[in-house]
């Protein structure tokens, strides 16, 4: 079991704090939880805690990167992709400045917390703005990987982070800093494309398809925007049947991108969508909530029969 | 263009006293309410009601160098209330940072003037404005940069009353007290008057004065005119006269300044000029130019 992605990716933030004095790391009272506060004690004069108040996080922010800072805004998922929103468009995107926005409890991974804390919409909502890239991460190393990523960048970058200790798998460095997709399985029946956590249980749906005779390809997405289709395409032509996956509304997500440029290149296949069908989440433990709403190991391999037709 | 105005234009660099601000600003009044004529859009009334608070910051204050618009130990300026952008766009263009015929781009396709600031567009522009409320978390932001760097420059977010119904800029004022943010200045170009009515009747303000104090916030104690340069410049001896932080300044002034038939009418905050009231009010307008031009 892999780390929290927020705890690695806290952790790794106040680490490159130490060769990075550019970096300054904002937080809505929600520091203890998304482990921002990590940063605060090694580095107290670059940490501000802006109180309950994610409008005035993200303008702060988009002011530091101004003045050359490398702002870091942490909140949950949620508040961010709602209540910073305005901010973010407009004095982030708007401006290209160079902002990490770190949304916590990305998904369902606030899953006791309920509706109201469940982020399904983030990625829609952030990919469609100009100048934004959207990465969510499969695991903690992922989560650390994305944060390198986007120090690299010139413009606001989206990172969805999850709350809970999920499964880790293999990523390649150079592809993950390429923006490409992340093959974690060579198979020849059917593409398994898979973002955020969904990942692992695609790589474990492989195992459960292996049973059955198939031979599934997987692929750890965690970039929405720029997206990889090429390499989802060229494995998709192959195999003839895509299943996606996502912990996230179907409408304009990871399948949406992937559509988008399918529409544009021409490109068909057999395709199965697995993600929140215009649906709300609900209150309970993680795992159980997620298999609940299609997202498990058994159930994309279940769908990836039926669009075999086995 | 007036051989005074030209005169004084040709040296911008140099401090301008009261008369010669009264002066630039009614001659900028006079291109806004020109261009604006022209274009068929944008803001007259909360443009006009800034012309002097703009122009004395440009003129007289700021520490800037138009020659180098991204120069990082410059003073920067917001215009939360980013419709009033005809104001901040003919007194940049006076400055030096562009040509002042550009102005009268203003709003056409493929210019670079928009509609409303954009930072990435515009030589100058220190931020992009246009969603309400969004300045003072900037300036905060800014600010705190200056802190952790040292540098010595400050921030003047200039505010309308929309800025302070938007709860974002109270969350900002909030922050910038609880940091004591040194070289914030929040300027309230407050003319009482919004785009749907009255501030009495959309959204009511007062006391706002002993609001910004009961949130901590160091408000200039004198009631001034924003529409007289003499008063503008009294409120930046105002902000040299001690070291605490942040600071704020509320000007009392008329929207739609200077045009008799605009002042104080929200009808006036962002219609086209049609013909008929471009001849009269710009009539007004070089007529008051006239006045001032003779002071200086």
């Amino acid at each position: 079991m892999s780390m929290q992605m927020r705890e690695a990716f806290g952790r790794h933030l106040a680490e490159l704090g130490k060769t990075h004095p550019e970096i300054v790391v904002l937080d809505a009272d929600v520091s203890a939880s998304t482990k921002s506060a990590i940063f605060g004690k090694a580095f107290p004069d670059r940490f501000f805690n802006v109180g309950v108040a994610e409008g005035n996080l993200a303008g702060i922010a988009a002011g530091l990167a101004t003045a050359g800072y490398r702002p870091v805004i942490n909140s949950f998922a949620i508040f961010l992709e709602l209540k910073s929103i305005d901010q973010i468009r407009h004095d982030m995107c708007y401006n290209n400045l160079p902002v990490i926005i770190a949304g916590a409890y990305g998904g369902f991974s606030d899953s006791f917390d309920g509706a109201s804390h469940q982020a399904v919409e983030d990625i829609s909502i952030f990919r469609a703005i100009p100048n934004m890239e959207v990465i969510v991460p499969s695991d903690a190393h992922q989560a650390e990987l994305a944060l390198e990523y986007a120090l690299t960048r010139n413009n606001p970058v989206y990172i969805r982070l999850n709350r809970n200790a999920m499964p880790d798998i293999d990523t390649d460095t150079d592809a993950f800093f390429k923006a490409k997709a992340v093959k974690c399985v060579e198979g020849k029946d059917v593409t398994i494309a898979a973002t955020g956590i969904t990942a692992s249980m695609a790589c474990d749906a492989a195992k459960l398809l292996e049973a059955e005779g198939i031979s599934a390809e997987v692929f750890s997405c965690p970039f929405v925007k720029p997206i990889d289709s090429t390499s989802i395409f060229e494995s998709a032509k192959k195999t003839g049947a895509l299943v996606t996956v996502e912990e996230a509304v179907l409408n304009g997500g990871f399948s949406g991108a992937l559509a988008e440029e399918a529409f544009r290149a021409g490109f068909a296949c057999k395709v199965k969508t697995i993600g929140l069908d215009n649906c709300f989440g609900e209150t309970g433990p993680y795992v159980p909530l997620l298999a609940k709403y299609g997202l498990s190991a058994e159930n994309i391999a279940s769908e990836a029969m039926k669009l075999l037709g086995k | 263009m007036e051989e005074k105005l030209k005169k004084l234009l040709s040296d911008p660099e140099r401090k301008m006293n009261a008369a010669e601000i009264n002066y630039l600003a009614s001659a900028f009044r006079e291109n806004m309410f020109t261009v604006l004529h022209e274009r068929q859009t944008g803001h007259w009334g909360g443009a006009s009601s800034a012309a002097e608070i703009i122009t004395s910051l440009y003129f007289n204050r700021l520490n800037i160098d138009p020659k180098n618009p991204n120069w990082e130990d410059r003073d920067r300026f917001i215009l939360s209330k980013g419709h009033a952008s005809i104001n901040l766009y003919t007194v940049l263009a006076a400055r030096g940072y562009f040509p002042l015929e550009d102005t009268h781009q203003f709003r056409t396709l493929g210019a670079y003037l928009q509609g409303h600031p954009a930072m990435l567009k515009v030589p100058g522009v220190d931020m992009s404005s246009g969603a309400l409320g969004h300045g003072l978390s900037i300036g905060v932001g800014i600010q705190l940069a200056a802190r952790l760097s040292g540098k010595k420059y400050w921030t003047y977010v200039l505010t309308g009353e929309g800025c302070l119904n938007e709860g974002s800029t109270w969350e900002a004022i909030m922050y910038a007290a609880k940091e004591k943010v040194k070289g914030l200045v929040l300027m309230i170009d407050y003319n009482k008057v919004q785009l749907d009515g009255t501030e009495a009747d959309i959204m009511p303000l007062d006391p706002l004065a002993e609001k910004i104090k009961a949130f901590g916030w160091h408000l200039c104690p004198n009631k001034y005119d924003g529409n007289k340069a003499e008063d503008v410049l009294d409120s930046f001896k105002w902000m040299d006269s001690d070291d605490i932080w942040p600071k704020a300044v509320i000007y009392d002034t008329i929207k739609g300044k200077d045009v008799s038939f605009s002042e104080g009418k929200n009808t006036w905050h962002g219609c086209a000029i049609d013909d008929e009231h471009y001849e009269l009010g710009i009539k007004e307008l070089k007529a008051i130019t006239a006045k001032r031009e003779a002071l200086v």
